[in-house]
């Protein structure tokens, strides 16, 4: 039988404070999709090969695939359903939308949350740094041309 | 060309918006009260007899409310054709392959239904295996099914021209041996669906990229009209062929475990199953005789070829056809001559993928055609614009080329900078060589199979000038879904925002063949511009009693309804829409169309008659730099000369072709499954290498514009012309750089390596 202790945890996602019960083996991903229901995440290989799964936590983006829920505590934590002000979109959204930076969608939200981070500390990235900046998400569909395009577009608009 | 509203514009996708905010939801996201989730049990032997299965102390688990075995099925047996029904959605007697699914369990969550998978005891008695193609076509090697002598699966032979005499009259021939690798599709999103069995029959939302091949299969599996089989279609995250197009354990147990326990169940299978288990390209060994004259002329080619198709046949045999009826393009070539024996192993099971067969056949002619110019001294373009093909073409297999670009995508990738100073240019720098390859492709696009291969469409009009459009094709992110309203706005002059499309519901949406062979723009978009006209028809002869007024000098445009040469007689769409449907005692305006394109005889067990209704063209250079101390190779450049004829939304058809290329470039450098008696051993990305953003190249593409008769508005196929370019061209600038050929894909640095040592 598994162990029967389980841990709570006081996380913010999206400027919400949730308190909640967790068994200590959940992580950060199963708790934003099955108890937040935040299916805007998503799990690819689950693993933190792939990168489908990125959201940022404090400022920086992890897999949360490889995130314990427990360690997360405390943490404030944004994913793709938080970047959007109501109904505005973020530049980022816009750009991706625009310049066809993705094909099926199932890596868009990481690559978006990992272009966030990108253009934070660097606002005015080259190619390369673009290439570095995501060079944990992996797309299968694009080919990172569009994508890359998108980048360097929002980068424009932000500033 | 003529001007459009929306054709041809740099539009983005209709769904992007769900996309970029998380909204999209796909078959994993999806949750239903009451839920039960199931694991599937798999084999720990490549081949082995079943001799029991013990579910009871599974059964007993706190929490477990189903398991299912093979035998439950009811001896259902599913495949591409009646004659290769192979496959059973679990394991009855014996297991082919490592980690082919035996049992499931449907339990309150996820860990449960794992833990009593655990607990299901199996007795096996272990089969020596057989793993090598051609060592499973010896006499006595152990048999994978008992009917297939030999292991052969599947085999086709054509054969046209006279080859023999082609050799003799060729001033050189010559034989080379090619392998393309074990490479799979790589997308993000695994296998997954949720099912509900009630008194309307099967509800099931799956991810799958042709809906209604699952659709059949349930209804046959179950015993179910199909009106009782309802497929709902979610978001799907990629497909390029295989699995995908197919159905799975994991879809067929989900139904099963819902119609016992009367609950909704969910499979999600993790990226190892998906890996270890899922439908992957064949590997195929080439080998292959061309013979020219001296100036370069093509006279004939011979194939003999040899593929791993795995443990089950799937969909295997069209992929052998693939693989030979397209090689007599993108160059005239008289005399031709294809064998190829798809041979069962203990191996996963080999099936299509983007590309499909005719990537390894293309990549084996392309090097060998470099191979033959060498030794002839003529320039790599040159022989390759001796040979091309301008249409109108007839293979000499009866394949019918409409439109062609080939020789202008040829000419305009020679006229660059990088291919017209190659001469010139320094080439080793350190340790570092540079190089660069060129290569040609011809796709088949609109891709026919056996029986049903039409779509359908049907475009309602509301009373408020808004749109419903009805497809049963299936955007799995190639942008079709855009391209389709792009396609209906245009005939009705409305705004793509005025069409509204809903993903497949069997229930609701007109049959359609499939997502595959480049299919879906073509032949479902004549369908939606067909149904957009028999809407626009049916509001034209309305609005011409009304105006007294011919039918056919009715216009729609830019949201407006008039008469050609009587501006006085305009009015909004909407008010149009408002009297069409309010005409009488209430109208029902509602346009259907489907495709007729690609009715020509074909002969498919003779690899006679196009295999679609046109063919898109790339000519394709890439340029490298391999450490010649290590062989590490980087693809630093690549121009892609596209004919995809008239492209109806340029920024799509770049993101396919760019993709495409990518993916290519996978398999030509990075991408290979590792394997030992059966067994995957790289099944995750770490291991499994796939492009990463820092190994993609500068793309360019260049749009050589055609257009063809037997596609709407011009369009053809994008894509699978680049995939299959991509390795050719790689290939071929590694020798250049290196001066060494790798024959085996993928070109790893350690074959590099190796050859570059031996040359020395």
């Amino acid at each position: 039988m598994k162990e029967k202790r389980m841990n709570k945890i006081k996380i913010t996602v999206n400027g919400k404070i949730h308190e909640l019960t967790i068994k200590p083996w959940r992580t950060l991903l199963e708790v934003i999709r099955e108890e937040l229901k935040l299916t805007g995440t998503k799990e690819g290989c689950g693993l933190g090969e792939c990168g489908a799964c990125t959201v940022i936590m404090d400022g920086k983006t992890v897999n949360s695939c490889l995130v314990l829920a427990s360690e997360a505590d405390g943490r404030e934590i944004l994913t793709i359903e938080g970047l959007a002000d109501e109904d505005k979109l973020h530049p980022i959204q816009e750009a991706f939308i625009n310049h066809g930076g993705m094909q099926c969608g199932f890596c868009t939200s990481g690559m978006i949350l990992s272009t966030k981070v990108l253009l934070e500390k660097k606002p005015n990235p080259t190619e390369e740094e673009i290439k570095e900046g995501i060079s944990g998400n992996f797309c299968r569909c694009t080919g990172y041309t569009k994508i890359i395009e998108s980048i360097q577009a929002a980068a424009k608009n932000l500033r | 060309m003529e001007e459009y509203s929306v054709i041809g514009k740099r539009i983005p996708r209709v769904d992007a918006r769900a996309k970029v905010t998380g909204e999209a939801t796909y078959a994993g996201d999806i949750e239903l009260p009451g839920m039960l989730w199931c694991k599937v049990l798999r084999s720990p032997y490549a081949h082995a007899r079943i001799l029991h299965i013990d579910t009871s102390r599974a059964v007993q688990l706190p929490g477990v409310k189903g398991v299912v075995t093979g035998k439950d099925f009811g001896g259902y047996r599913w495949g591409f054709m009646p004659q290769t029904r192979d496959e059973t959605p679990l394991a009855v007697d014996k297991v082919r392959y490592l980690s082919e699914g035996v049992a499931a369990v449907a339990a309150n969550d996820e860990d449960i239904a794992e833990e009593a998978t655990e607990m299901i005891k199996v007795d096996y008695e272990e089969l020596p295996g057989v793993f090598d193609p051609e060592e499973a076509m010896k006499e006595g090697a152990p048999k994978v099914h008992d009917h297939a002598k030999n292991n052969i699966s599947w085999e086709f032979h054509m054969d046209y021209g006279d080859v023999e005499k082609g050799f003799r009259e060729s001033d050189l021939v010559r034989e080379d041996r090619f392998a393309t690798g074990r490479v799979t599709h790589g997308y993000l999103e695994p296998p997954a669906a949720v099912a509900y069995w009630d008194s309307s029959g099967i509800t099931i939302w799956p991810a799958k990229q042709s809906p209604y091949f699952i659709y059949r299969h349930l209804a046959a599996c179950f015993r179910l009209p199909l009106s009782k089989v309802r497929i709902i279609q979610p978001f799907i995250g990629g497909g390029f062929g295989g699995t995908k197009n197919d159905s799975l354990a994991g879809d067929f147990c989900v139904v099963l475990l819902s119609k016992m326990t009367g609950r909704p169940v969910k499979f999600v299978y993790n990226m190892e199953e998906e890996l270890m288990t899922s439908r992957r390209r064949h590997n195929i060994i080439v080998n292959i005789k061309t013979g020219v004259k001296k100036d370069g002329t093509l006279v004939a080619i011979q194939t003999r070829c040899i593929a791993d198709g795995g443990a089950y046949t799937a969909i295997g045999p069209l992929t052998m056809y693939l693989t030979g009826i397209q090689t007599t393009l993108p160059y005239k070539l008289p005399n031709f001559k294809h064998d190829i024996y798809r041979v069962f192993t203990n191996n996963p099971i080999s099936a299509a993928m983007r590309g499909h067969g005719v990537t390894h056949t293309r990549f084996a002619a392309e090097i060998q055609m470099e191979m033959l110019a060498e030794e002839l001294g003529i320039d790599p373009a040159e022989i390759r614009l001796k040979n091309a093909i301008t249409a109108p073409h007839e293979t000499i297999n009866k394949v019918k080329v409409n439109s062609c670009g080939f020789k202008e995508a040829l000419q305009s990738v020679m006229e660059r900078p990088n291919w017209k100073g190659r001469k010139e240019r320094k080439r080793r720098e350190g340790y570092r060589s540079w190089g660069i390859g060129l290569s040609g492709c011809g796709f088949v696009g609109g891709a026919r199979q056996l029986g049903h291969q039409s779509c359908g469409a049907i475009v309602r009009i509301c009373e408020d000038g808004t749109v419903n459009y009805l497809t049963g094709a299936t955007d799995s992110g190639q942008g079709s879904d855009t391209v389709l309203v792009q396609i209906i706005a245009e005939e009705l002059g409305l705004a793509l925002e005025d069409i509204e499309i809903k993903r497949v519901d069997s229930a609701m949406t007109p049959v359609d063949a499939g997502s595959y062979g480049s299919r879906v723009t073509i032949l479902a978009g004549d369908a939606a511009r067909k149904a957009a006209q028999d809407a626009r028809q049916q509001i034209a002869e309305l609005m011409a009693k009304q105006w007294e007024a011919n039918p056919q000098d009715i216009v729609f445009k830019d949201r407006q309804v008039f008469v050609k040469g009587s501006p006085e007689k305009t009015l909004s769409f909407e008010k149009v829409a408002r009297i069409a449907c309010y005409s009488g005692t209430g109208a029902v305006i509602i346009g259907r169309g489907y495709s007729s394109y690609g009715l020509e005889p074909m002969d498919f067990d003779r690899g006679m008659g196009s295999p679609g209704t046109s063919f898109s063209f790339t000519a394709q250079t890439a340029e490298v730099e391999v450490d010649m101390e290590t062989g590490v190779t980087q693809c630093t450049n690549t121009v892609i000369a596209d004919d995809s004829g008239r492209p109806l939304n340029p920024l799509l058809a770049e993101g396919q072709i760019e993709g495409g290329a990518i993916q290519g470039l996978g398999q030509a450098i990075y991408e290979e499954f590792v394997m030992d008696k059966g067994e995957t051993l790289n099944p995750n990305f770490r291991d499994y290498r796939m492009p990463f953003p820092l190994d993609v190249p500068k793309i360019t593409i260049i749009d050589i514009p055609t257009e063809d008769p037997n596609g709407p508005y011009g369009a053809k196929e994008a894509s699978n012309a680049s995939i299959t370019s991509t390795p050719p061209a790689v290939v071929s600038a590694i020798h250049d750089a290196t001066g060494v050929w790798i024959k085996e894909l993928p070109a790893t640095p350690e074959k590099i390596w190796r050859a570059l040592k031996e040359k020395k």
